[in-house]
């Protein structure tokens, strides 16, 4: 029989990529981090954009097919393979299912340093880098400062009149599109009023308390419940004056340089205060600081206190369950889902305790949703950089919740709480989206009032 | 002063950078009857899925083994009708076409012959029926073998073969390979599960094969086509048989100090009449794979693990399950455990299941020998694996389905020393051959494709070929569909030069 073929793709032209490896300088993925990847594709459907778009292109795997073409010479960092690489949320979800262990959330932050190292970023993150990860996080007063002029903003009922006139619209640059995103900062601000906040119980240890940059402003409530529950079972907080931002959105987005500047202001503010752990409520902070040790593992004199301040860091929730706390004793009556923040979940691997302090609370009622590890979509800056993208990961995100019939949405990092918040509120529904220490606070403060 | 100069100097670079790939973009939609025919695959899958971009192919180069193709257009549809236009098109294009279910094929099946057009399946994804009467379901081929395995629990049912692969993998990918996997040795392939199926031939017309009874009159072509490797046609809608739940289900660890004495514990096992629904061997190699990565309850200093589940009704697991631990104490183990508990279980399969990607821990590639060898002989194969893995001081990982002799020699090395990938080769031919002469066969469940093509002289004359290339012209007589697989042809589809980099970390 005749095996004709054509040649009609097979002369395609093919690009010239600069002889050697695209990657260059001191933050490149390293080669035993990358080819570790046996391309066996197990990551597949734990990756929340390939189980989205289907593509390849958009998964774990062929992202490290791009990075290994790159650092081979074969393809150039150009805007097709950063658009692929700026997709990927980071949420590390692949990295936990790997059969091979690979480091996955390392290689991608350092291939992210190399694509602004190139000058190579979109459009859209180039600009918030600019505007917000190096002009504002790493700046607490600059930050506040900012929230109080948006909480006038939102409180004056400017706000409303600016989106009933729908004034922003005209205006070019997709004004209206960011106005819509603004965080909200109508509820109370975290002080913090002072720097110790002692024992309520019999005391029995001393911690720290990163505040962070926009959790004690969004989510001012949840700090003050996270230092209450801590002071309830026998812990001294301690919120150091003069530390700062924990430079995770600085990693993630490949700003190594401003993120080792952060760690190293945080670690010589936490340094002096003597605690025994360094407990934090937002699990995005607590796998960057957890990894400060990767992260200033070139800095000869921070080498050694980074890594000390790296295995001080808990999560608020991991810290309590190995307390162990003291149960609520009055019923709460509710019936919640947890959602697995990604940064615990993956990067810190922490999924039982979370669980455990909801089920100490009497009366709660865990309903478990479908894929409750599953990315909501928020990954710090993404939801601003990629909305679109976002908005359908937030999509499948809200229908798992919904079909539960839950009343209430539990989780434990700030992003996820506004991200799923903002999804319900859009859909017309009403459940509170709050933090477990959120919850643990409400059933000790019912006990005391009765 | 200085930071600014770096800056514009930096900014400069981008810019021109960005303007010397755009020309590169522009001359890469070459005018001509190649625009063309790209534009006829966007106007039928719509113009986000069809990939031509040079850096949008290189992720479609590859699969789950060591072969590698750029593809010359990759096209995501997501209907038969779909499917059917651009097999029509390619048809009369005269462009070859090879499916591509979700890439972790082993045996290079899904890997594009040069110019052709990959039709990857991944958008058509969903589970049509589920009919629990009949106990089938009706599927599209790019559903993933897990989701309907889970989908059909909610029934009571189960999808049986489970590939090691089985969270990632399509149906579609396995009807193409009649995949297997550990609970094979009791249920069967592939082509025991799939009923029926409609077809889309190389022409672009639609046939259907089989039914939806487990018997239908006439010629078995879905019998024919299971296991074709994409060269007959490409499923687009498939209907497979469900089998109920079990009722008790109990995982054996049998702990061996050394392959010899767990391979005598497989024989015993058969030899008390037992069939387990798996039996399964993991050698030490793997075990430190395994454990490198996590700890899911292998013991480290083992010289091999035999992995024995029991499927059945309450009383007759207990039953059997204390014949096959008295059959596993007579080889001579350092501790038989049992783990009933679902989560128990679900960890020692992980480990299993995962093991092959585990070897990424010890080495940046394996290359993975599917040969089948009589379960009598596993003890003398394996002796002879491991005097080829000296002879070449090539590590080799022994991680496989021993319950019916389908043996995974897994060789390892890195890509990126210079002549590594000839010497592998040439060492998988070796390790096949033991298994051919010892009354084998070249492949258990992973495909012939592109790895093993040179070998088919090894088991088949060239009548025998004839024969099967006779049955596949008359599916496909242009044989445009996944040319250049299966049979000999003295092409290699093997990955460009690296940099050499050594990264063997044992």
């Amino acid at each position: 029989m005749a095996e004709q073929q054509t040649q009609l793709l097979a002369n395609q032209p093919q690009p010239v990529v600069p002889p050697g490896s695209g990657f260059r300088g001191d933050d490149v993925p390293a080669e035993t981090d990358m080819y570790r990847c046996v391309h066996c594709g197990l990551c597949l459907s734990s990756c929340p954009t390939y189980t989205t778009l289907k593509v390849e292109p958009e998964s774990p795997r062929g992202r490290i097919a791009l990075m290994k073409a790159v650092n081979e010479g074969r393809a150039a960092i150009n805007p097709t393979v950063v658009s692929h690489w700026e997709k990927c949320l980071q949420c590390r979800a692949c990295e936990a299912v790997c059969p091979s262990g690979v480091p996955y959330g390392r290689i991608m932050e350092n291939t992210r340093a190399q694509v602004l190292s190139h000058g190579m970023q979109s459009e859209g993150l180039r600009r918030m880098s600019r505007m917000f990860l190096r002009a504002a996080l790493p700046h607490p007063g600059r930050l506040r400062l900012g929230a109080h002029l948006v909480k006038m903003y939102q409180k004056s009922g400017f706000q409303r009149l600016v989106r009933a006139s729908r004034f922003l619209n005209v205006l070019p640059g997709g004004m209206a599109a960011l106005e819509s995103q603004l965080p909200d900062f109508t509820g109370p601000f975290f002080g913090p009023s002072k720097t110790v906040y002692p024992a309520r119980r019999e005391k029995k240890l001393t911690v720290g308390l990163l505040s962070g940059c926009v959790m004690p402003l969004m989510q001012g409530s949840t700090m003050d419940a996270t230092v209450r529950v801590l002071n309830r079972n026998g812990c001294d907080v301690v919120v150091p004056v003069g530390q700062g931002c924990c430079g995770a959105l600085n990693v993630h987005s490949g700003d190594l340089e401003t993120a080792r500047q952060m760690a190293r202001r945080n670690i010589d503010v936490f340094r002096a205060t003597g605690v025994e752990a360094i407990v934090t409520a937002s699990a995005g902070c607590g796998s960057t600081m957890k990894e400060y040790d990767d992260l200033l593992k070139g800095d000869a004199e921070y080498a050694d206190s980074a890594g000390y301040f790296a295995r001080m860091t808990v999560d608020i929730t991991e810290w309590l369950a190995s307390l162990p706390i003291d149960p609520p004793v009055s019923s709460l009556s509710r019936r919640v889902t947890y959602q697995d923040p990604c940064h615990l979940a993956h990067a810190q691997r922490i999924t039982a305790q979370p669980r455990e302090l909801l089920q100490a609370i009497p009366g709660v009622e865990l309903v478990e949703m479908e894929q409750s590890t599953m990315c909501c979509g928020s990954a710090g800056i993404y939801s601003m950089i990629q909305p679109e993208l976002s908005g359908q990961i937030l999509d499948r995100k809200l229908d798992n919740i919904v079909a539960t019939g839950v009343e209430q949405v539990v989780t434990a990092n700030p992003g996820c709480m506004s991200q799923i918040e903002r999804g319900l509120r859009q859909r017309g529904l009403s459940h509170p989206v709050t933090h477990v220490v959120d919850l643990l606070d409400e059933a000790y403060r019912s006990e005391d009032g009765g | 002063m200085a930071r600014l100069l770096v800056y514009y100097h930096a900014k400069f670079l981008s810019y021109f950078r960005r303007a010397w790939e755009w020309c590169f973009l522009v001359s890469s939609l070459a005018p001509g009857a190649a625009a063309r025919f790209l534009d006829e695959l966007k106007a039928i899958v719509g113009e986000e899925y069809v990939y031509y971009h040079p850096e949008d192919l290189l992720v479609y180069e590859y699969d789950g083994s060591i072969d590698r193709g750029l593809p010359g257009a990759v096209v995501l549809p997501i209907s038969t009708d779909e499917v059917r236009r651009v097999m029509a098109l390619c048809y009369r294009e005269g462009v070859p076409v090879v499916g591509r279910g979700s890439g972790t094929g082993l045996s290079g099946g899904a890997i594009a012959p040069p110019g052709g057009v990959q039709i990857s399946f991944s958008r058509m994804d969903r589970i049509l029926e589920v009919d629990t009467e009949n106990r089938t379901a009706t599927v599209e081929p790019g559903v993933i073998n897990l989701d309907l395995d889970n989908h059909v629990h909610k029934f009571g049912y189960r999808y049986a073969p489970d590939p090691s692969s089985q969270k990632a993998c399509s149906l579609g990918g396995n009807i193409a390979e009649n995949s297997g996997g550990p609970h094979c040795l009791a249920y069967g392939c592939t082509t025991n599960h799939v009923l029926g199926m409609e077809v889309v031939l190389e022409d672009g017309s639609v046939v259907n094969l089989g039914g939806t009874a487990r018997e239908t009159p006439g010629y078995d072509l879905r019998g024919v086509f299971t296991g074709s490797e994409g060269t007959f046609g490409i499923a687009t809608c498939i209907t497979v048989r469900l089998l109920p739940l079990p009722e008790a289900v109990k995982t054996f660890m049998g702990v061996f100090p050394d392959v010899d004495s767990a391979c005598t514990a497989v024989s015993a096992v058969i030899g008390h009449g037992i069939v387990p629904a798996a039996l399964e061997m993991i050698d030490a190699l793997s075990i430190r794979a395994v454990q490198n990565v996590m700890d899911l309850g292998y013991p480290e200093d083992a010289g091999a693990v035999l992995l024995i589940e029991l499927e059945g009704l309450q009383e007759e697991v207990e039953e059997i399950g204390i014949e096959v631990e008295a059959a596993l104490w007579e080889s001579g183990p350092t501790l038989v455990r049992t783990a009933e508990e679902a989560s128990d279980r679900e960890r020692l399969w992980a480990g299993r299941k995962g093991a092959l990607g585990a070897l990424g821990s010890l080495a940046p590639n394996y290359y993975l020998v599917d040969g089948v060898a009589p379960r009598t002989k596993l003890t003398e194969v394996l002796r002879e694996v491991a005097a080829i893995s000296e002879r070449y001081s090539i590590p080799i990982a022994n991680v496989f389905h021993a319950g019916d002799g389908n043996l995974h020699p897994c060789l390892l090395f890195d890509e990126r020393q210079p002549g590594a990938l000839e010497t592998i080769i040439e060492a998988g031919a070796e390790v096949m051959k033991v298994c051919i002469d010892a009354g084998g066969a070249l492949t258990g469940e992973h495909g012939v494709g592109l790895e093993k093509k040179e070998l088919m002289p090894l088991v088949y004359t060239d009548e025998d070929m004839d024969a099967m290339r006779r049955v596949r012209d008359s599916f496909a007589p242009h044989n445009r569909l996944n040319p250049g697989k299966i049979f000999p042809d003295g092409t290699h589809y093997h990955p460009p030069a690296r940099r050499p980099e050594p990264g063997l970390s044992i």
